[in-house]
């Protein structure tokens, strides 16, 4: 396990190159989650507020 | 057909003549920046020399990008630029003569001032005829692509940061032509080549880029 | 055009795009990661070093996918970008939009791990060398394409005019290549040249092509999220967002 994580001695490059690159994938997934689940929220508002004038 | 072309060229050229100091601005930052070099870099004349291209197009490119947020602007906000949508000559026509005058107020005085700046490097003669010769092959290039930069900001606020992040990168390719063939002939090679992709470039650009300024405008004043 | 056509591609396509990436998504998803499983698995564990760079060679399993996504990228955003401001095709300018942060971020993994390679390979994290160099310029109008689109207000405006500025940069990309490439051999000789593994083993070949496909698939899948949710940015008060809504086929 020990050797594996060293890679060679090359550690700090190899794991420096696909941590940050999963980091940063990590990050464009959140993000786009993130404004989908915002503009829904928003979209049910409005639908709620739409559904409770109907209403009146 | 060429009559309107021709007016819209004198009227430019008119307009920068009742107002000089927009280009001589152009002309004082290029020195300016050139004259920061040394001091940064320290005074070795033969480390200056090798510096002096890249330094001396560097330096160009800016100042010829300082300049374009004026190319379309003060057309723009007075609503010439709307009129010109309605002329019956092709508005690339129209771009690329006022193109032609801002390279006449911005490029071509920095193409004339460069031989001094390039004897402050220590550049010696014959590459200082390379590097007025690459710049006068350059400098219209560098105006041809940044009109499209200068269209495509029109109006924004923030304008001119903008043009440098979108026209900076499509400078890349006259950038290493021009500041090689001064290269070249400092180390004793031919910079045929050099000149030859440069005036292939120049070409291309004339009559490319002003389709795709032409259109730009179009865009930003629907 | 009539105004029937004008309504069909208003209303009735991003609906369809919408429902259709909406299950299409799961699916790229899926690949993705059995892609990544297994290429990371192959690349980090079962693929021998190399025998010249050791361990170090490993980034190549991620260097060239993301470079290779970089580059194609750039070159999709302005085929769609170039689509929508012709043909006026409203889902081709969603797209193009969709695009680019990713085709940003390929661009930028491959500079990043370009240098991290870089330093046990030549000793240096950056070297001016012709792809590198290439890849950056490639970012930068990656970023002055985002910069342009977020600096315009007006939706169609800052489609368009974004859309000449990529028709632009992509007929710019091959000669800004030839010419970093023509300025690389004549500043730095042959001192440091950059060639893959000249004799790749099949097992790094099928991997490095598993990671390949890896970025693709993930590519598709987030690029399609993304402009799932520009459509529904776009049309959120559109009839088939709340019909969808009120169905739970969100």
């Amino acid at each position: 396990m020990m050797e594996f994580l060293a890679m060679g001695g090359y550690w700090p490059y190899v794991w420096g190159s696909y941590l940050v690159m999963a980091g940063l994938i990590a990050v464009e997934m959140v993000q786009v989650r993130y404004r989908r689940r915002s503009l829904m929220g928003w979209i049910r508002r409005m639908a709620r507020i739409r559904a409770q004038e109907e209403k009146q | 057909m060429f009559r309107p072309l021709f007016a819209l060229l004198r009227r430019d050229l008119v307009l920068a003549l009742r107002r000089p100091q927009d280009a001589l601005t152009v002309v004082g930052f290029f020195v300016v920046v050139v004259a920061l070099f040394p001091l940064g870099i320290g005074p070795d004349p033969e480390f200056l020399r090798r510096l002096a291209p890249g330094v001396l197009w560097v330096a160009a490119l800016l100042a010829v990008m300082l300049s374009l947020e004026r190319l379309f602007s003060d057309d723009y906000r007075d609503g010439t630029l709307e009129q010109m949508l309605l002329v019956p000559q092709p508005l690339g026509l129209l771009v690329l003569t006022k193109v032609f005058a801002h390279w006449l107020i911005t490029g071509l005085p920095l193409v004339l001032i460069s031989p001094l700046l390039a004897v402050q490097l220590n550049l010696q003669a014959d590459e200082i005829v390379m590097l007025m010769l690459a710049l006068l092959l350059g400098t219209p290039i560098l105006s041809l692509i940044g009109a499209i930069g200068a269209a495509l900001t029109l109006g924004l606020r923030g304008g001119g940061v903008l043009i440098a992040l979108l026209i900076l990168p499509l400078y890349a390719p006259p950038l290493i032509l021009g500041a090689g063939a001064v290269d070249a002939v400092m180390h004793g090679a031919s910079a045929q080549a050099h000149l030859s992709l440069l005036g292939a470039m120049m070409v291309f650009a004339l009559f490319a880029t002003p389709w795709a300024t032409a259109a730009a405008v179009r865009i930003m004043l629907d | 055009m009539s105004e029937r056509g004008i309504q069909w591609f208003r209303f009735t396509a991003p609906a369809n795009f919408y429902d259709l990436a909406g299950r299409l998504i799961p699916w790229f998803a899926a690949l993705t990661i059995a892609l990544f499983a297994a290429g990371l698995y192959l690349g980090l564990v079962v693929a021998p070093p190399d025998y010249q760079q050791g361990d170090s060679y490993r980034i190549i399993y991620i260097h060239v996918p993301t470079a290779w996504m970089g580059m194609f990228l750039y070159v999709l955003m302005a085929v769609y970008a170039a689509i929508g401001l012709i043909w006026r095709i409203k889902m081709a300018e969603i797209m193009a939009k969709a695009i680019a942060p990713t085709g940003a971020l390929m661009t930028f993994f491959a500079l990043w791990t370009g240098a991290l390679w870089g330093r046990p390979t030549w000793g240096v994290y950056w070297v001016w060398d012709a792809r590198l160099t290439s890849m950056l310029i490639l970012l930068f109008l990656y970023l002055g394409y985002m910069a342009l689109h977020a600096a315009i207000d007006d939706r169609q405006r800052a489609s368009n005019a974004s859309a000449v500025l990529a028709m632009v940069g992509v007929v710019n990309v091959p000669i800004i290549y030839f010419s970093v490439q023509w300025w690389n051999t004549l500043h730095q000789g042959a001192s440091i040249t950059v060639t893959d593994a000249p004799t790749m083993a099949t097992i790094m070949f099928v991997t490095l092509m598993i990671m390949v496909l890896a970025a693709w698939m993930y590519s598709i899948a987030v690029v399609l999220a993304r402009a799932r949710v520009e459509v529904l940015e776009r049309e959120r008060n559109a009839r088939w967002v709340q019909e969808r809504l009120e169905d739970g086929r969100t």
